[in-house]
């Protein structure tokens, strides 16, 4: 009796024919390609194979035919749903672009009691009046907050030391909250502080609105003390102390750190992740140099620079990989940044990372006297004289005229990736994003020339690193894998 | 395996019935009077006084003397019936089909033979005969089901193909059983008509979920194992604008021989592109139906894909995705997996295997479905304590 069922030949495009749908591609090693289409799925191919698939001359029913298939970088008569897809998964990617802004960076003061080597902005004074964000400029930051149509928002207290200026800090949680009843937005607040001045009365108001703690951990003890003075005390002996007594008064959850790579830093990446593993944290985030510091003042910020940082990075990676093998589970947060674009249909909210450009889109900054920057390294770049990136101020202009500033949108618009000379036609552009501020301050030019750009050059490095370890490790990749936040 | 359909009733008396009527059972003797025209009273004991005024009388032995208008000798394999089930009786063709059981959480409604796929491991093939008959049954099964029932599923053949009609069941299920879950299995082509998936949001039934399977990431292969160009893009517009108008989606796929190699890469397919899916339940195979004439291309033991099935495990949990493991056997599956095994066999064809005696675990196992006696795993081992 002849069969009611076809054969699986007879569902085969008839004539192994298919067609290409966009993407990249670019060395990734001596021996093997990567190929990465619009959304961030990636395919490793050897230099034949890939000449086959653009010569589309790639035998169908192969192991490689129907990975390439499954990841939409090719489609056959068989299947046009190919396109529906890919537009979900880009439309998916780039939801957090109408969801402008996240993070509202609130300079309550620029006082501080540190001396670090890397801060611009701070002042050691007594003078609140220069230098501490007055009640009206905090109403109008949080008028300017609540006008985002973001509806995840977080406000994070700057410095300086914000705690200098905790009774501002209070007024704005107590505002901002009040606000939040009618407006119903997802609100958190995370207090950006060295520690030192941390008492019952800040932890207990911490305690009671949820607000997160970011402190500064550069290492261990010696690394710490010569990156962030503290004139007559032991910096590093005050922030582990301060991250006990918050640990134990708002949870282990609620307080992070953050570290800076000095060059001191550079040959001590596993000694730095032993700090952190050791002080009880579950990841560390391995930092790059930014040239708005130090770095800039030695003249030394680039090219040097970001082969010894990926050196670091690497190193750091490496060890904290071989820690979970032994069983610790610990991030490393850049990496799993990365990992989100890689292996999710989901974007990322990091300002570095984005295309059109984070600035004054993922986060904005409301300096101390009103005035309006659209991020850190902007504000900095203006401590030190040059206001190119001030898109207003709080007191006197709206927030149309803010928001619409050709110091935002020029670089925005000049520096979108995906119409930037090399980076339009890099595989690893899903991945990586436009950090016009950078530009101007290494190359002053808001998109710069990518050969020379330290930025381009560390991420490249870390997009390879990062596929080569999932590629070619599996125990890594199971590892990295655990990082990633869906 | 518990018998739904039985073909060997046998008359008592004088018939009146019409094989037109779905009745539900009583069985207390002082059943409420108002109820007992449109019910059947099943009789248990037939020495004791028969209450009169019910539309018909079930016996599993011959009374002596007189029984009433209606009355049917039914087989013992039926003697599971009981108060609040729900029954349908063919006099002319003498037989009883069981459509709800009270006190099972596997109650499902058949709502059509046909389909427009034609699985290779289809349980239950299609038949293509007009069965619209079957809607009205349906129709009235659901206002007599017990307003307890914590779970319906709807079946078929491709229930979609009634179209509209398929509306009407939701909404009457809505109307009736506003608190029980519904589960629908479908190929899911019918809702590349975003308007049909469109209407089946507007219901707004409290707590509906679509199950729709999704063989393999490749749309040839996925074709192939339901038999129909094209049924992998119809499938996945199907669960697009399902997600889209914010219908709740499954997607179930079942591990065989032609499955099984590409299981990961279906997860990272899903995971990918139909993350925003609610449940996903990974199926062994039953062995019934088209499988049996399909044995050679669909048969593998178990234990031969557990590391694919590890992996497809993983990276759907990793992506925060809802995974089960449906129909396994607790002593094949590998010990990471255990978490996410399901009992999800119906009661009414679950079984366990001679090996199967004395195992520890058996309460948490899924077992068998009755069909597996044909072929089983050969690393079958009890667990002890």
């Amino acid at each position: 009796m002849a069969s009611i069922f076809k054969n699986a030949e007879s569902f085969l495009p008839a004539d192994n024919a298919y067609a290409l749908l966009p993407f990249r591609f670019v060395r990734l090693d001596a021996g093997r390609y990567v190929a990465v289409n619009e959304v961030g799925e990636w395919q490793t191919l050897t230099r034949p194979e890939l000449e086959a698939l653009v010569g589309k001359k790639l035998p169908g029913n192969t192991p490689l035919y129907y990975s390439l298939k499954s990841k939409h970088f090719i489609q056959d008569a068989n299947s046009n749903v190919a396109m529906d897809l890919l537009t979900l998964k880009v439309r998916t990617k780039r939801r957090r672009i109408a969801e402008f802004t996240s993070l509202h960076m609130f300079v309550v003061t620029l006082r501080c009691n540190h001396s670090c080597r890397y801060c611009q902005v701070s002042r050691q004074s007594e003078d609140r009046s220069a230098f501490d964000m007055t009640i009206p400029v905090a109403n109008k930051a949080i008028d300017f907050t609540f006008r985002s149509p973001a509806q995840a928002i977080k406000i994070e207290f700057q410095g300086g030391e914000p705690l200098l200026n905790f009774e501002l800090v209070k007024h704005i949680v107590l505002e901002a909250k009040k606000r939040n009843i009618s407006e119903r937005r997802s609100l958190a607040f995370v207090i950006a502080t060295n520690l030192s001045v941390l008492d019952d009365k800040v932890l207990s108001f911490c305690r009671e609105h949820d607000i997160y703690i970011s402190t500064s951990l550069d290492g261990p003890e010696d690394l710490h003390n010569a990156n962030r003075p503290n004139a007559g005390n032991n910096s590093y002996q005050i922030t582990i102390g301060g991250i006990r007594q918050a640990r134990e008064a708002l949870g282990m959850d609620k307080v992070s750190a953050l570290m800076t790579t000095t060059k001191a830093s550079l040959p001590r990446a596993a000694e730095i992740v032993d700090e952190y593993v050791s002080q009880g944290f579950r990841g560390i985030f391995l930092r790059g140099l930014s040239p708005y510091g130090f770095a800039i003042k030695a003249k030394c910020f680039d090219e040097y620079d970001s082969q010894q940082w990926q050196d670091f990075y690497r190193e750091g990676l490496d060890y904290i990989i071989e820690l979970n093998k032994r069983g610790i589970f610990f991030a490393e947060h850049y990496t799993a940044l990365v990992l989100r674009k890689m292996l999710t249909p989901y974007g990322t909210g990091y300002v570095n990372l984005q295309s059109p450009a984070g600035m004054g889109i993922a986060g904005i900054v409301y300096n101390h006297d009103g005035e309006v920057y659209p991020s850190d390294e902007a504000r900095m770049k203006a401590e030190m004289g040059d206001k190119i990136f001030r898109m207003g101020n709080l007191l006197t202009d709206s927030y149309e005229e803010v928001m619409l500033s050709p110091a935002l949108l020029t670089p925005l618009k000049e520096s979108v990736a995906e119409a930037v000379p090399m980076c339009e036609e890099c595989a690893f552009l899903p991945y990586c994003g436009s950090d016009p501020d950078y530009h101007y301050a290494t190359q002053h030019d808001f998109v710069g020339h990518k050969a020379q750009s330290g930025f381009c050059k560390k991420n490249m490095g870390v997009f390879r690193y990062i596929i080569q370890k999932m590629e070619d490790d599996p125990e890594a990749r199971r590892i990295l894998e655990k990082w990633v936040q869906w | 395996m518990l018998k739904l359909l039985s073909k060997t009733v046998v008359p008592l008396s004088k018939i009146t019935e019409s094989d037109a009527v779905v009745r539900r059972i009583a069985d207390a003797a002082d059943y409420t009077p108002a109820l007992r025209a449109q019910e059947y009273f099943i009789v248990r004991n037939v020495n004791v006084i028969i209450p009169p005024g019910f539309a018909g009388y079930l016996f599993f032995e011959k009374p002596n003397g007189n029984v009433p208008i209606n009355s049917f000798l039914i087989e013992s394999a039926l003697s599971y019936l009981g108060s609040g089930d729900i029954v349908k009786i063919y006099p002319e063709l003498k037989m009883l089909r069981t459509l709800y059981r009270k006190c099972s959480t596997h109650n499902s409604l058949s709502v059509t033979e046909r389909c427009n796929n034609l699985c290779l491991m289809c349980s239950q093939p299609p038949r293509d005969a007009d069965d619209s008959y079957i809607i009205g049954d349906v129709l009235q099964t659901i206002p007599l089901m017990s307003p307890e029932t914590k779970a319906i599923g709807i079946t078929g053949g491709e229930p979609t193909l009634l179209g509209q009609d398929l509306l009407g069941i939701i909404r009457c299920l809505k109307d009736n059983l506003p608190s029980t879950t519904v589960h629908i299995l479908s190929n899911g082509r019918a809702f590349k008509d975003w308007d049909y998936a469109k209407a089946v949001a507007d219901i707004s039934h409290p707590d509906l979920m679509i199950g729709i399977p999704l063989y393999s990431d490749i749309s040839s292969i996925h074709d192939y194992v339901v038999q129909a160009d094209g049924a992998f893009d119809d499938t996945i517009r199907g669960i697009i604008n399902l997600k889209s108008v914010g219908v709740r989606v499954e997607i179930r796929t079942v591990i065989h021989k032609l499955t099984f190699e590409r299981l990961p890469d279906l997860s990272r397919f899903i995971r990918r592109n139909l993350t925003f899916c609610d449940h996903v339940a990974l199926m062994g195979l039953e062995l019934t139906g088209f499988t049996r004439s399909n044995m050679d291309k669909l048969w593998m033991d178990p234990k031969d894909y557990q590391p694919q099935l590890r992996e497809a495990v993983r990276l759907l949990s990793w992506a925060r995705m809802f995974v089960s493991i449906y129909n396994h056997q607790l002593c094949l599956l590998d010990p990471e997996l255990v978490p996410f095994n399901r009992r999800s066999i119906s009661d009414w064809k679950n079984e366990y295997m001679p090996e199967c005696e004395g195992c520890a675990r058996k309460i948490e196992c899924g077992g068998f479905f009755n069909s597996s006696r044909l072929r089983y795993s050969a690393h079958i081992i009890p667990f002890r304590d």
